[in-house]
């Protein structure tokens, strides 16, 4: 760890839609109630319009910039596999990867100018240690509903994290309407034990 | 109580907690969220105003009346409203008056990079610039002490990294809201012509001479005193990229950028060998502090374009050490784009077959410049679209007969088109003006505006007629159209190119994602791929769940791929139904 009094970096990564920044911010408030100082980036305005989505999460006793410097991220959450690839010049070199099976095509793809990427997840595992892919869209649907899919990513970073499942429970049933928290619940500990 | 906040919820925050009940805005990321977010708390007023110069306007009114009024913008909402400002600071105000600059360094979201540091030294108005959203809260209430006590407008100077990052802030009891608000005569003070001005304008500059005393000892400037051998000055954001790489420097963060402390950077540089100067943009700092004859190491080092981050700063000062990972895999770009069943889309696909050249504006169809719509050519500022394709077909002559279109949105011809459509009328122009309306304000995140019948405060009102307004500014040829159906907005636009005089189109059909038309999505559309030719006609509308893939050649066929529609995205508006000659879409 390069940074001061070891401050935490994840990187959430996704297409606008993806429930990215929902997802980060229940993630600093579970860290916030976890008695530990957060600060979190994101993206608003016309980069959402479909357009790549990315939050940065730092957390620790103290906290400075919201965003991390090149090299600096320990986990790097992709909700769409090409996704993963995109940022990798912020990894540390032996930064965790979770990456979402779910592929979304950008213009050029649809067009046939570019390829869509068939190995991001091989590739990602001959050059990081740990690498995990998840289906989260299916667990998703699995829990009742597709949009789910961020809270499913929730569940598998909670493993990563020392944080009690008690605060993120909390949390999610606090970040949700009552007819959708059985749900995300369920998907939140989809994600944690798949 | 604690609460995780971005920095434009903290300003809000900050506003109910000092008694602030007046705000008045036009939205424009990154700094729409502060009004939106006001406008929830009790017993406030707030408005959308049509742009920045009203909204100044307003609030320059409220402070006069008494009132602690705040107005907020985007950076270059500033150039806009530069007139009032300009000379609300010769006046001073009887409450007070805040003016909010949200900057957007990298511009994520807007059409230049522009420095508004540089606006407070011009116009002669105290600025002050928070870190975080924690400090957010705390200055913008610093920033009504200072204006009620100086009898001066203040500037509070975001950036989209403070705007729109989160952190956790402590949050305080509420001031309770005092009504100061009264009719006071005082026309030396407020009206400006030069015989009075000239008396003000002394006034001002007495006044910053005091600024100046007072930022000497102003709480905010802060110096942390460590390592001796290095120091750094900043402000803003910057101080904490600049505190997570180099934690043991010495730093002087200012929390007021205008007037400059000068002894404070005098005393801060006897302490300190080595100091770098850290902003992002214009070496603002930088250059006063050399002009005190202060030797410091900014641009030469640091970029002049874009925000910074952490890395930026530690490569700049130690060199860059090590080569970090970089993908060996090429990635697809993935732009921003309109969305699935954007009523946009229609329109330019249109103007693109029509091969006319299309002076664009400021909103979400800025993005029909790309491929493979290819229908916007010009954008420059808010209303441009409009004063351009007058300046155009009237430089053009016949040449441009039949061959300009100005294309512009509802809320953003509110903002700045009505003048120069009113300039085409009057100075019989011969281009075509497209309005889409889409009855919201949809780039920022569906804002009201005039146009819509509703306030920010949630209750209708007059709603503005459209065609009633550009037929009273003079305009003959008014037509409406639905973008949804391409044969007729075709047909109308090429009727209207072939007539002389100005004309107006209204596209009219409102966004997608705009909740209270109360639009339910069609069924989803799909590709017979017996039936289709895999001529990729359909894929000319650039629109999202398009995408076409290669088969297999089979004998006798020219085919060499299908197009697929994901379900999942698709809205069902029926563009690509209309543009596929196959019939190979249901």
């Amino acid at each position: 760890m390069t940074f001061n009094n070891d401050v935490k970096s994840i990187l959430l990564a996704g297409v606008g839609g993806q429930g990215v920044l929902r997802a980060s911010d229940i993630m600093c408030m579970v860290i916030m109630e976890a008695g530990l100082d957060v600060k979190k980036s994101e993206v608003h305005g016309m980069a959402q319009r479909g357009g790549c989505v990315t939050s940065h999460v730092r957390y620790g006793k103290k906290v400075y910039s919201p965003l991390a410097k090149p090299g600096g991220i320990d986990v790097l959450v992709a909700f769409e596999k090409m996704e993963s690839l995109r940022y990798l010049n912020y990894l540390t070199d032996d930064a965790t990867i979770i990456v979402n099976s779910e592929e979304i095509y950008p213009p050029a793809v649809n067009f046939g100018d570019a390829i869509y990427p068939d190995d991001a997840v091989s590739f990602l595992k001959n050059k990081f240690k740990l690498v995990k892919e998840i289906d989260a869209t299916a667990l998703a649907r699995k829990a009742g509903n597709i949009k789910a899919a961020n809270v499913v990513l929730l569940g598998a970073i909670s493993n990563l994290m020392d944080v009690p499942i008690s605060t993120w429970e909390s949390v999610i049933k606090k970040s949700f309407p009552e007819k959708l928290v059985k749900l995300n619940l369920t998907a939140f500990q989809m994600g944690r034990d798949d | 109580m604690k609460e995780l906040m971005s920095g434009n919820e903290a300003i809000a925050r900050g506003l109910y907690e000092a008694g602030v009940r007046f705000a008045a805005a036009y939205p424009g990321t990154p700094s729409t969220e502060i009004i939106e977010e006001f406008s929830k708390y009790e017993g406030v007023y707030a408005e959308w105003s049509p742009n920045e110069k009203v909204a100044v306007e307003v609030a320059i009114g409220a402070a006069l009346a008494g009132e602690k009024a705040l107005a907020i913008m985007k950076h270059v909402g500033v150039n806009v409203a530069a007139d009032p400002i300009f000379t609300v600071s010769y006046t001073g105000i009887e409450g007070a008056l805040v003016i909010v600059t949200a900057d957007d360094p990298s511009l994520h979201s807007s059409q230049n990079e522009q420095d508004n540091r540089n606006y407070a030294k011009f116009a002669k108005i105290p600025m002050l610039e928070p870190a975080d959203a924690e400090e957010a809260k705390r200055f913008v209430k610093l920033a009504f002490e200072i204006s009620e006590k100086y009898d001066t407008p203040v500037f509070l100077r975001t950036t989209t990294r403070v705007s729109h990052s989160k952190s956790v802030v402590p949050l305080e009891e509420p001031v309770p809201y005092e009504d100061k608000t009264k009719i006071s005569f005082n026309a030396e003070k407020y009206v400006m012509v030069p015989a009075e001005a000239r008396k003000r304008r002394i006034v001002v500059e007495k006044r910053t001479q005091n600024l100046k005393e007072f930022a000497e000892s102003f709480s905010e400037n802060k110096m942390e005193i460590n390592d001796t051998e290095n120091g750094i000055i900043t402000a803003g954001m910057p101080y904490n990229y600049a505190k997570d790489v180099f934690p043991n420097f010495s730093y002087l963060k200012l929390g007021m950028v205008n007037p400059l402390p000068e002894k404070l950077i005098r005393d801060f540089a006897a302490k300190v060998k080595n100091i770098y100067v850290v902003e992002e943009l214009d070496p603002y700092l930088e250059e006063q502090i050399k002009a005190m004859g202060i030797k410091v190491t900014g641009k030469e080092i640091f970029p002049f374009t874009n925000e910074f981050d952490p890395g930026i700063i530690q490569d700049a000062i130690n060199g860059k050490d090590k080569q970090v990972c970089v993908s060996e895999k090429s990635v697809a770009s993935r732009p921003p784009n309109l969305c699935p069943g954007c009523p946009h889309r229609g329109l330019f696909y249109t103007l693109n077959k029509l091969k006319v050249f299309v002076t664009g504006d400021i909103g979400c169809y800025t993005l029909a410049y790309m491929k493979p719509l290819n229908g916007v050519h010009s954008t420059i500022c808010m209303g441009a679209s409009i004063g351009m394709a007058h300046g155009m077909s009237k430089a053009l002559k016949e040449k441009g007969k039949g061959k300009i279109v100005g294309v512009i949105g509802d809320s953003t011809f509110i903002h700045s088109g009505i003048t120069p459509l009113l300039d085409m009328a009057y100075n019989k122009s011969n281009a075509v003006i497209v309005i889409c309306d889409n009855s919201t304000t949809a780039m920022t995140g569906m804002q009201e505006h005039p146009g819509t019948g509703y306030t920010i405060l949630g209750g209708e009102t007059t709603q503005l007629n459209l065609e009633a307004l550009v037929s009273a500014l003079g305009i003959k040829n008014i037509r409406v159209v639905d973008p949804y159906d391409l044969k007729n907005t075709r047909k109308v636009i090429k009727e209207e190119l072939a007539k002389d005089g100005t004309s107006v189109v209204i596209s009219k059909r409102p966004c997608v994602l705009f909740k209270r038309a109360k639009l339910k999505p069609q069924p989803p559309l799909q590709v017979d791929s017996e039936k289709c030719t895999g001529c990729k006609a359909c894929l000319g509308l650039g629109c999202p769940p398009i995408s076409w893939k290669k088969v297999e050649k089979k004998e006798g066929s020219k085919r060499e791929g299908v197009a697929l529609i994901d379900d999942s995205l698709c809205n069902g508006c029926g563009l690509c139904l209309q543009v596929c000659k196959f019939n190979a879409i249901k």
